[in-house]
């Protein structure tokens, strides 16, 4: 069987393409990329809309799928419903489920689940130490041959040094990546919001940026020592941003992400005690903002993750004090970074796709990042001139907890293609309906709109 | 010194900020929310309606029978998560006065531990269909939620790390009644402003009628961007107590010696405890306030706060009528204090 993806403006920086091509997908590879391809009898003819945006798969380096344990918050199969809607072709999920993603059994049962949804591609990332108790290193090389593509003890930091050391020098040895989670647990204390001005108006107890600062500075110390590379997660502060920095002019391999909240919000949002602005690390004041843009401009900033943290309505319903941290991210992304980032002139559309596909594949060493003859045809295609009010009701994900409820948003998703597969498409665009047509031929019992 | 006479109320009518003095009609007649989460939603015009009410609500407490019939009928919920006595006591009191029934409920927060979150409580409550809920909560914002999710009118009698919006209004009201006005006047608040939930309300009614603050603290114990708050932050209790009119002074609470703010209560008291010798430097007739419970000889020297110069039980009975004003404008009683 046989796709066309006819016209479009293709934005590949790999392959440095940025024009009208049309890519022509032949089972689930991408067989031809060309400035005009001739109509072939047996494929399918779907027409790019005028202003659309072809390029490679979006990845998530960063996400909490919930399950194994949490599944009234998420499961392997709404996640991926809700990636594929928010334009990824694949996410990495983080090991803070229950039981922890330190074995390979997990591993094996979140891909065993990713197998059946069948949506976006599902990269487990395994624990750094058993039980993410940053104790004893977990057994990395089992959890690589099982399928984790990375580690983390996300959601906690790996607590001491020495660990963290180890970690590096033998997950660099496996050829995994460590993703830290940079928070000094003791500065931070029982902290719930950015230590500012606005935290101590609403008598909040504060975390100082710096708490997320100290840790990075040790981390990019290590990757110096061992020579093995560090990425940052959701990196929120100026100062770490710095630290970043002067790593990489040192040449050190440190690499970080960012998240679209923490380019889009200030801790200025707290103001009504909205829980859903209650995330970890937390909002940031206008400076840092503004730094980590600066940090997206010039290259600092390797990554846009999601850190799509589903809490169930009734979790988030209480005191602000008690509230998890997070927010779901995964559909509210792209409409987010288009209308804040692209159209406000801050990063080119080219840099989007760097930030969100090339970088990501690249880091985790999988699949993507551009479009290749004979390689899977990994494709989104956006949308950016959509209006797209952020509606939570029409989340995928089964949690809802997100500030961006009722935002009006330039840009959107159109379609998203796994394996040559459309397994995503968007119900509100007129010129798009040949495509759902198609998709309903092609996939009666796919769950879900 | 007792003196709540018309000149001083008059130059009390300083819209916003101090900036036009004008005669003493009330501008406003009713509150504009229908709860009181905090002084910061309040205008200048509102704090002192209602002032103005507890004014003729202190006047029902010196009565023989201590009662008017305002809020016949009406069902007024004490929620407290919190134990405190004295706040509680005072908003019974009020309610009493003001004829409304009234439940107790000391809430523990270790139902929160058993499953039960402040939502169900509440919905629990609302089928006995209270007209205002008093609540003390130890989550800030804990308020802004509850009045999110009922129908009966809010007051927030001290919500965590917050505001504690009535005992800034009895305070406003116990200086008032000395000084006449705020406009101009220098006063001084002293202990843990890191923390203290009384430091905030304080800090948005004096700065919203016109007064200057002196903020006091070992650097430990101040929240960032307090100059931003509207106080000048110090960390000399003699600088802070320097031509004071008044001098507020905010409990130390024993537990915090856990959180490294300073190495123990003698060292506390010998650097920021409030003594005789150091009030020398406050105006003559300066007033001394706490909000109490005082701990002596740890934040306030006992001859302080038993001497001449303190209003502090004032500011209890203050807090009654302050209170009333408060349920008053808020549930809408029918009928007229008098
Ligand atoms: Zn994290």
């Amino acid at each position: 069987m046989k796709l066309l993806l006819k016209g479009g403006r293709l934005v590949d920086p790999v392959s440095d393409r940025d024009g009208i091509y049309d890519v022509l997908i032949e089972g689930d590879v991408v067989a031809r990329i060309d400035r005009d391809i001739a109509v072939d009898r047996d494929a399918a003819i779907l027409d790019v809309p005028e202003g659309a945006i072809v390029c490679p798969g979006l990845i998530d380096m960063h996400v909490h799928l919930r399950e194994p344990g949490q599944e009234h918050k998420e499961d392997v199969a709404s996640g991926v419903a809700s990636a594929v809607a928010g334009g990824f072709t694949a996410v990495a999920c983080m090991p803070n489920t229950s039981p922890v993603n330190d074995n390979a059994s997990v591993t094996e049962l979140i891909l065993e689940r990713s197998a059946q949804a069948n949506r976006a591609r599902v990269y487990p990332i395994g624990a750094v130490s058993v039980g993410q108790h940053g104790e004893q290193l977990a057994e990395l090389g089992e959890l690589r041959d099982a399928g984790c593509v990375a580690v983390s003890d996300d959601g906690h930091p790996v607590a001491t040094a020495l660990l963290m050391r180890r970690a590096l020098e033998y997950a660099d040895m496996l050829g995994l990546l460590v993703i830290d989670h940079c928070e000094d647990q003791t500065l931070k204390g029982d902290g719930v919001a950015h230590e500012g001005y606005h935290a101590s108006v609403l008598g909040l107890r504060g975390i100082p940026g710096e708490a997320e600062e100290l840790m990075v500075q040790r981390d990019v110390t290590l990757a110096g020592l061992t020579k093995a590379p560090v990425h940052i997660a959701h990196l929120s502060t100026r100062g770490s941003l710095r630290a970043v920095r002067d790593g990489k002019a040192r040449g050190i391999r440190v690499t970080c992400e960012v998240t679209p909240h923490h380019l889009t919000l200030t801790d200025e949002a707290l103001g009504d005690y909205d829980t859903n602005t209650k995330m970890n690390p937390p909002l940031r004041e206008a400076a840092d903002r503004d730094a980590l843009m600066e940090g997206l401009r010039d290259g600092a900033v390797d990554v846009i993750a999601t850190d799509h943290a589903p809490h169930h309505a009734d979790e988030k319903a209480v005191e602000f004090d008690h509230a998890p941290f997070g927010i779901v991210g995964l559909e509210t992304c792209v409409p987010l970074v288009l209308d804040r980032l692209v159209h406000a002139g801050v990063i080119s559309i080219g840099r989007f796709v760097e930030l969100l596909s090339v970088n990501p594949a690249r880091l985790l060493k999988v699949t993507g990042g551009s479009l290749t003859i004979g390689r899977p045809a990994d494709i989104t295609v956006l949308l950016p001139d959509l209006d797209v009010t952020i509606d939570k009701k029409k989340l995928r994900s089964k949690s809802k907890n997100t500030p961006f409820g009722g935002w009006r948003l330039r840009g959107g998703v159109g379609a998203t293609f796994v394996g040559g597969r459309l397994v995503y498409c968007n119900d509100d665009t007129p010129s798009l309906t040949a495509w759902r047509e198609l998709r309903k031929a092609r996939s009666p019992n796919v769950p879900g709109r | 010194m007792k003196g709540s006479g018309g000149t001083g109320q008059g130059s009390v009518g300083v819209r916003d900020q101090g900036s036009a003095e004008g005669p003493r009609t009330p501008t406003v007649t009713a509150l504009e929310n229908r709860h009181l989460l905090g002084i910061a939603e309040l205008s200048a015009e509102e704090i002192r309606l209602i002032l103005d009410t507890a004014e003729a609500m202190k006047e029902v407490g010196e009565r023989q029978i201590k009662k008017v019939p305002t809020l016949r009928g009406k069902t007024v919920v004490n929620l407290f998560f919190e134990p405190s006595t004295r706040t509680r006591t005072s908003f019974e009191i009020a309610e009493k006065r003001l004829s409304a029934d009234t439940l107790n409920i000391a809430a523990s927060t270790s139902s929160v531990v058993k499953g039960e979150t402040l939502a169900d409580t509440v919905r629990n409550l609302e089928a006995m269909a209270p007209d205002a809920i008093v609540m003390r909560h130890p989550s800030s914002g804990a308020c802004h939620l509850l009045a999110r999710i009922c129908r009966a009118r809010v007051v927030n009698a001290g919500d965590g790390t917050h505001e504690h919006p009535t005992q800034a209004l009895l305070d406003g009201f116990t200086i008032r009644q000395h000084k006449g006005g705020f406009a101009g006047l220098k006063v001084a608040i002293v202990g843990d402003l890191l923390h203290s939930r009384v430091l905030r309300s304080n800090l948005l009614l004096l700065n919203k009628l016109g007064a200057q603050v002196v903020a006091c603290a070992p650097t430990t114990l101040r929240p960032v961007g307090l100059d931003r708050m509207g106080a000048t932050a110090t960390s000399s209790i003699d600088e802070a107590v320097q031509d004071a009119d008044v001098v507020m002074m905010l409990r130390i609470q024993l537990e915090r010696m856990q959180g490294h703010f300073f190495p123990s209560i003698r060292e506390y008291y010998r650097l920021f405890g409030l003594t005789a010798a150091r009030l020398q430097r406050a105006k003559p007739d300066v007033i001394i306030m706490h909000p109490g419970p005082i701990n002596r000889g740890v934040e306030i020297d006992s001859d302080v706060a038993d001497g001449p110069y303190s209003v502090i039980l004032e500011q209890v009975a203050n807090g009654v009528a302050v209170r009333m004003a408060v349920l008053y404008l808020l549930t809408g009683g029918s009928e007229g204090p008098s």
